[in-house]
C-alpha cells in the first residue's frame, strides 16, 4: 500500500510540474516523472509479497510467482517513453535555437 | 489466407524500406508510399466481401489462442474505420508527390507518413488493449513529428503544445490500462468484456471509465481539451493536415472511445445515462464554440481546424444520444467528414502551393484561375453543411432523426440550426478567396494534386447518391456491432 501511495504522489508531482512550470526542460522532467510513476504503478500491479521471480527451474517447483506480464508491458512502455522524451527534447533544442530561450511565456507566435 | 495483418504490416514495411531504398533512387519514396496506399485502398474494400454481417475475422498473432496472445479483430465497425483511413491516406499520398517540392526531407516525410498510417490501421483492427496503446503511440509520435515538419517557429511551438496534451492523454491511457489489468488480469478486449460484465460495477470501474473518457476527449479534441488542435493541424503540411483532421482524431479519439465504452465496458444509455449525457454535453459545446470561433478566423487552415472541432462534436452528440439512428449517423459522419474535411484541407494545400499565402485577407480571385480547386471547395462546403444529394447530408439527418426518437426535440432543432451555421463559416472562405474578382496570374495546381481532389469529390458524390448501398453494407452492420455491447466478447471467444 505504501508503494501505491508513493506512485500516486509521484503522478501528482509530475502533473504539477507539467501544468505550472514555464521552462521547457522542467516540463519535460515533469513528463519523465509522470511516466516513471505510471510505469512503477503498472509494475506494482503484478507484484506479490514474498513471491518468486517467474522463472520455472523444475517441473514441480513452487508455484508462487509474481505476474510477469506487467513487467513485459512496462518494458514496452519504457521504450515508448524513451521515444517521446527524445522527440520532446529535440523540439526543445530546436525551439531554443529559434528563440534563444526556454521560457514558454516568451514563445508566443500562435494565437487566435 | 488471412489478410488482416497486411493492414498494418504493409505500411510498417514501407516505413522500413523507404529510407533504405531511396538511397539507391530517390523516386522510390514516392513509388513505395503511393503503391502501398493504393494497395490498402483496394484491400480495405475487398475485405468487405470476406465476411457477412455479424461475423468477425480474427487473426491470432503467433498462433496463440485469444485470451493469451494478441488478437486482431475485424468486424464491420473496424471495416468502416479502415475504409475511411484508406481513402484519406490514398488521397493525401497522391497529393504529397508535388506538394513536397516546398520541403526538404521527402524521405523522412514518407517514413513518418507510413508510420502514422500503420498506427491508425493498428488502432482500428486491434483486439488487445495494450496493443491499442502501442498503436496509439506509434500514430501519435509520428503525428507530433509531422506537425513540426516545417521546423519553423510556429510549427515547433504547435508541435510542442500538441505533444504536451497528447502525451498526457497517452500516459493516462496507460494508467487506465494498468488499473484494468489489476482488476481483470487480462489484456484481451473480448476477455476483458466478459470479465467486467461478470464482475459488476464498483468505484474502480467508473474511475477507469472516467480516465479513459478524459484521455480520449483530449485525443479527439472535445471542447475543454481542444486547445492543441487549432495550432497543430494548420501547422502541418497540407496532406498531413488532411490526415490529422480528416481521420486521425476520429480513430484515436472517437473510435477508441466508442469501442471501449460500448464493447468492452458495456455502457448503454439505459444503464449509464450520466456517461452519455456527458458525451452529448461535450459534443454540443464543441459544435457551438468550434463554429463560433471558426467564423472569426482569418487563416484558411485555422478556420478549417476549428470546423473540425465542431464536426467532431456532431459525431459525439450522435454517439451520446445512443439510439440506433443517432449512432448510425455518428458513424456515417466519421466517413463523410473524413472525405469532406480532407478535401477541404487539400484545397488549402493547393492554394498554399500556388500562392504561398494562408491569410484570407490577402487571398483573392482564385475562383477563375484555379477552377478545380474552387469547385472542390464549393462542393465540399455544400456537403459538410448538409445539401441533400451529397454525402454530408445523411449523417446529420440520421442524428436529428435519432434525437427526435429519443424525444430530445430541442436538441434536434439546435443541431439543425448549428448545421446551417457550418455553411456560414465555410462560405467565408468562398467569399474571400474564390468569389472575388481580382486579376491574378496563379496557375492551376499540378495534375496529381487535381487528381487527388477529384478522387475525393467523386467519392463524395458517389457515396451521396449511393447512400442506400453504403448504409446497408457498412453503416448499419457497424451500428449493430456497437449496439451488441459486450456480445463482442462472446463473438470473439466463442460461447
Amino acid at each position: 500500500m505504501f508503494f501505491f501511495i508513493t506512485t500516486l504522489i509521484l503522478i501528482i508531482i509530475g502533473l504539477y510540474a507539467i501544468v505550472t512550470k514555464t521552462n521547457l526542460i522542467r516540463i519535460i522532467i515533469g513528463f519523465a516523472i509522470l511516466e516513471y510513476a505510471i510505469n512503477f504503478f503498472f509494475a506494482l500491479v503484478g507484484f506479490k509479497k514474498g513471491a518468486l521471480a517467474p522463472i520455472i527451474t523444475q517441473v514441480d517447483g513452487p508455484k508462487n510467482f509474481v505476474d510477469p506480464i506487467p513487467q513485459a508491458l512496462v518494458l514496452t512502455a519504457i521504450v515508448i517513453g524513451l521515444a517521446t522524451t527524445a522527440l520532446m527534447l529535440s523540439f526543445a533544442i530546436k525551439l531554443y535555437q529559434k528563440h534563444k530561450t526556454f521560457d514558454i511565456t516568451k514563445i508566443k507566435e500562435l494565437k487566435g | 489466407m488471412n489478410l488482416l495483418p497486411l493492414f498494418f504490416a504493409l505500411p510498417l514495411a514501407g516505413a522500413f524500406l523507404i529510407p533504405i531504398l531511396s538511397k539507391i533512387w530517390r523516386g522510390f519514396s514516392d513509388l513505395i508510399a503511393n503503391s502501398i496506399t493504393t494497395i490498402l485502398l483496394f484491400l480495405s474494400f475487398y475485405s468487405l466481401n470476406l465476411f457477412e454481417e455479424g461475423e468477425v475475422i480474427i487473426y491470432k498473432m503467433g498462433g496463440w489462442p485469444p485470451p493469451l496472445g494478441i488478437t486482431m479483430v475485424y468486424d464491420h465497425l473496424s471495416a468502416l474505420i479502415v475504409i475511411s483511413i484508406a481513402i484519406v491516406v490514398f488521397a493525401a499520398s497522391i497529393f504529397s508527390i508535388r506538394y513536397l517540392e516546398h520541403f526538404t526531407g521527402r524521405v523522412k516525410f514518407y517514413t513518418l507518413f507510413m508510420l502514422i498510417t500503420a498506427g491508425m490501421m493498428g488502432v482500428a483492427i486491434t483486439g488487445d488493449i495494450f496493443n491499442l496503446f502501442v498503436f496509439v503511440e506509434i500514430a501519435s509520435i509520428s503525428s507530433y513529428a509531422l506537425v513540426a515538419f516545417g521546423i519553423e517557429k510556429e510549427e515547433l511551438e504547435a508541435a510542442f503544445k500538441y505533444m504536451v496534451m497528447g502525451e498526457i492523454a497517452s500516459l493516462f491511457l496507460l494508467f487506465a490500462i494498468a488499473l484494468l489489468y489489476g482488476r481483470a488480469s487480462t489484456l484481451n478486449m473480448a476477455d476483458l468484456a466478459n470479465t467486467l460484465s461478470v464482475a459488476g460495477r464498483d468505484q474502480l470501474f467508473w474511475f477507469v471509465a472516467a480516465i479513459l473518457l478524459f484521455s480520449f476527449a483530449i485525443k479527439s479534441a472535445l471542447f475543454p481539451f481542444h486547445s492543441w488542435l487549432p495550432d497543430a493541424h494548420p501547422s502541418a503540411p497540407a496532406p498531413v493536415s488532411a490526415i490529422l483532421s480528416g481521420i486521425f482524431v476520429k480513430v484515436l479519439g472517437v473510435y477508441a472511445l466508442i469501442r471501449l465504452s460500448f464493447n468492452v465496458f458495456g455502457l448503454t444509455p439505459q444503464n449509464s445515462p450520466i456517461f452519455f449525457h456527458i458525451l452529448i454535453f461535450l459534443g454540443l459545446v464543441s459544435v457551438f464554440f468550434g463554429g463560433i470561433i471558426a467564423s472569426r478566423q482569418r487563416d484558411y487552415k485555422r478556420l478549417l481546424a476549428y470546423s473540425t472541432i465542431a464536426q467532431i462534436g456532431f459525431i459525439m452528440v450522435g454517439i451520446g444520444i445512443g439510439n440506433f439512428w443517432a449512432i448510425a449517423g455518428g458513424l456515417f459522419h466519421i466517413l463523410a467528414h473524413a472525405i469532406t474535411k480532407s478535401l477541404l484541407f487539400l484545397t488549402s494545400g493547393a492554394v498554399v502551393y500556388a500562392t504561398g499565402k494562408r491569410d484570407l485577407e490577402e487571398l483573392a480571385g482564385l475562383g477563375k484561375t484555379m477552377g478545380i480547386t474552387a469547385w472542390s471547395y464549393r462542393l465540399a462546403t455544400l456537403s459538410l453543411s448538409g445539401l441533400p444529394p451529397l454525402v454530408g447530408f445523411f449523417p446529420k439527418l440520421f442524428i436529428i432523426i435519432g434525437a427526435c426518437q429519443a424525444k430530445l426535440y430541442w436538441l434536434a432543432i439546435l443541431l439543425a440550426i448549428l448545421s446551417v451555421f457550418t455553411l456560414a463559416y465555410l462560405l467565408k472562405i468562398i467569399r474571400k478567396v474564390y468569389f472575388t474578382t481580382k486579376e491574378v496570374s496563379t496557375p492551376e495546381t499540378p495534375f496529381s494534386m487535381r487528381l487527388s481532389m477529384l478522387f475525393l469529390v467523386i467519392l463524395m458524390i458517389l457515396f451521396g447518391f449511393g447512400f442506400q448501398g453504403l448504409l446497408n453494407s457498412l453503416i448499419i452492420p457497424a451500428t449493430k456491432v456497437l449496439l451488441n455491447g459486450t456480445g463482442y466478447g462472446r463473438a470473439i471467444l466463442g460461447g
